[in-house]
């Protein structure tokens, strides 16, 4: 180890080349550098970015302190449920969780074949995967409700509307989940299957489907949880289940009624939340 | 305790088998080895096709309306036939404003979100509260994220009324559901032992604070609200059709007056915004995660 020890050269950032590092001179003569804190550039560009913002959204604390009260007025009132009108959020209820349920099967049945599609580990040609990653990417950046809407404009207002929004949501976000989980799986035993002689499509069956399985389960489990909070809303826009509901008892200042709506949509929600927690630990 | 159970019984068939074949592996030995799940896997699989029958019974399509196949067509054409004037354009009805506005409302959400989800964090956390108190404010976590955030936006415009200031609101409220939740788990997972070694090293409470708690907190603190803002701008997109402000309530407002052209640069400017914001945000914790 004769070799003096050089420090390996780093690209200098250009941060560092405007404001020069820090360098300290210890007791025994050897000097080190510190690099300037970036901390103060951030502080001020997000203090900028924070006044820039306030004065787009005309944002006034005041107006919240002052009429705050109206906003406890409702609260207090949802917090009295009116039990008499849970005979009539049943049925919007059920709703709700068939189209959630159906939503999320189709959905989920579509993205496994693109989600193989995308994942670079099992596909290997670069246009394929980048094409599919990118339709995929489109499709969640469209939001839920937009998606309802245009739904329930072609396909008449229904349920049917609102399964089709969510089965399009459903495959945007479990396919992108998805193909994340099957780039980290053991590709060992598919190459031994292929040595073996088995072809590309058994030795993807016994090697791989195995160990996707599980993983594809549970993202379906966790989409379903998501999709039963989002479809409670999407009768706003029409397309069928408890968000009509909704949107009549606040139309009508019914804030008791809502409360009802509000409590029995919590319960099913932490009931299917509690369900899926529980099966996805097994599946783990 | 069933763990171990299972893999004694599993290791006293393999002996059985084992015996049987004269202390030789044969194939057939081997897949009498297998464990036998083909049950659950039919249980499972009846379980899934009966709920999806029971859903599907009710699920009846009727067809498109009668303007639905214009609907469609109108849509597509909109999309790639765009409104460049409302694309480009620089009044504050144009799409660039709408979406800066949108931002806003996303950045202003996150921040007060964020900022408030701090006190409810550390007052919901196990390891520094009492249970009782601990569980209470649980309890009002869960509350806040059970009242959907649209519904939560109807209430603030009796508040506010309607525009981007009631967007601000309503997300600062409902950010702090999902955010208190990802910081209750940084705060329970502190290493302690570093507060222990300050300790020892004589260090005051607030030395304790800065060198030992924050250096801890900060990173994944600020991962979870970059992540945050991420859903924030997209709900903020759609906090418009209650009259929320940003671009939501024009894009409906064309939808539903069927000016597709117009519909298709709405739909321009929201799918290229979120696709740059979602692209930054994972760049950006990936390097927090990194340290």
């Amino acid at each position: 180890m004769s070799e003096e020890y050089t420090e390996p050269k780093k690209k200098v950032k250009l941060f560092d080349r405007i404001f020069k590092p820090q360098v300290i001179t210890i007791a025994n003569g050897h000097t080190a550098v510190r690099p300037r804190s970036r901390l103060p550039f951030i502080l001020i560009v997000l203090a900028i970015v924070i006044a820039w913002a306030l004065y787009m959204t005309e944002f006034s604390l005041a107006t919240v302190f002052s009429r705050v009260n109206e906003l406890f007025y409702i609260l207090s009132r949802i917090f009295r449920p009116k039990w008499s009108f849970f005979g009539k959020v049943i049925s919007p209820l059920i709703d709700t969780i068939k189209m959630s349920i159906m939503g999320t099967f189709i959905g989920c049945a579509l993205a496994l074949p693109f989600a193989v599609l995308a994942s670079s580990n099992i596909v290997h040609n670069r246009v394929v995967i980048s094409v599919v990653r990118f339709i995929l990417a489109l499709i969640r950046t469209v939001p839920t409700l937009i998606i309802a809407l245009v739904c329930a404009l072609i396909f008449s207002l229904g349920t049917f509307a609102g399964t089709i929004a969510i089965a399009i949501f459903t495959f945007g976000v479990v396919a992108k989940m998805l193909y994340e989980s099957i780039e980290t799986i053991d590709m060992g035993p598919f190459e031994a299957m292929e040595a073996l002689g088995a072809d590309k499509f058994r030795a993807f069956w016994s090697a791989c489907i195995p160990q996707i399985l599980p993983v594809y389960l549970s993202h379906c489990l966790y989409c379903f949880e998501m999709n039963v909070r989002a479809s409670a809303i999407l009768g706003y826009v029409g397309a069928g289940g408890l968000g009509i509901t909704i949107n009549e008892r606040i139309g009508w200042r019914d804030y008791n009624g809502l409360g009802m709506v509000l409590l029995a949509l919590f319960v099913v929600v932490f009931a299917i939340e509690f369900l899926s927690e529980y099966l996805r630990k097994k599946l783990s | 305790m069933s763990d171990n159970k299972k893999s004694i019984n599993k290791i006293g068939k393999a002996d059985a088998v084992l015996n049987a074949a004269d202390d030789k592996l044969t194939v057939a030995g081997m897949y009498a080895m297998q464990p036998h799940k083909w049950i659950l896997y039919l249980g499972i699989v009846l379980v899934i096709a009966v709920l999806i029958g029971w859903s599907a019974s009710d699920m009846s399509f009727s067809g498109m309306t009668a303007t639905g196949t214009e609907v469609a067509k109108g849509v597509l054409h909109g999309v790639f036939h765009p409104d460049t004037k409302l694309l480009f354009g620089t009044s504050d009805s144009d799409v660039p404003y709408l979406l800066m506005q949108t931002i806003a409302i996303a950045v202003l959400g996150t921040l007060f979100g964020a900022i408030l989800a701090i006190p409810f964090a550390f007052l919901a956390s196990t390891t520094i509260m009492p249970k009782p108190v601990a569980f209470v404010f649980r309890a009002i976590i869960l509350l806040i994220r059970t009242i959907p955030s649209l519904v939560w936006a109807l209430m603030w415009i009796r508040v506010t009324g309607p525009g981007a200031f009631c967007g601000v609101v309503t997300q600062s409220v409902c950010s702090i559901g999902m955010i208190s939740k990802m910081y209750i788990t940084a705060i329970e997972d502190l290493d302690t032992k570093i507060l222990e070694s300050l300790d020892a090293m004589g260090c005051t409470p607030f030395q304790k604070i800065r060198y030992g708690v924050l250096p801890q907190l900060t990173a994944s603190f600020i991962s979870t609200t970059i992540y945050r803002f991420d859903i924030n701008l997209k709900d903020a997109t759609t906090l418009g059709i209650v009259g929320a402000g940003g671009i939501g309530a024009s894009l409906m407002q064309c939808l539903n007056s069927r000016r597709w052209a117009m519909v298709g640069s709405f739909i321009w400017g929201l799918m290229v915004l979120v696709l740059i914001i979602e692209f930054a945000s994972t760049k950006i914790r990936k390097k927090l995660a990194r340290g």
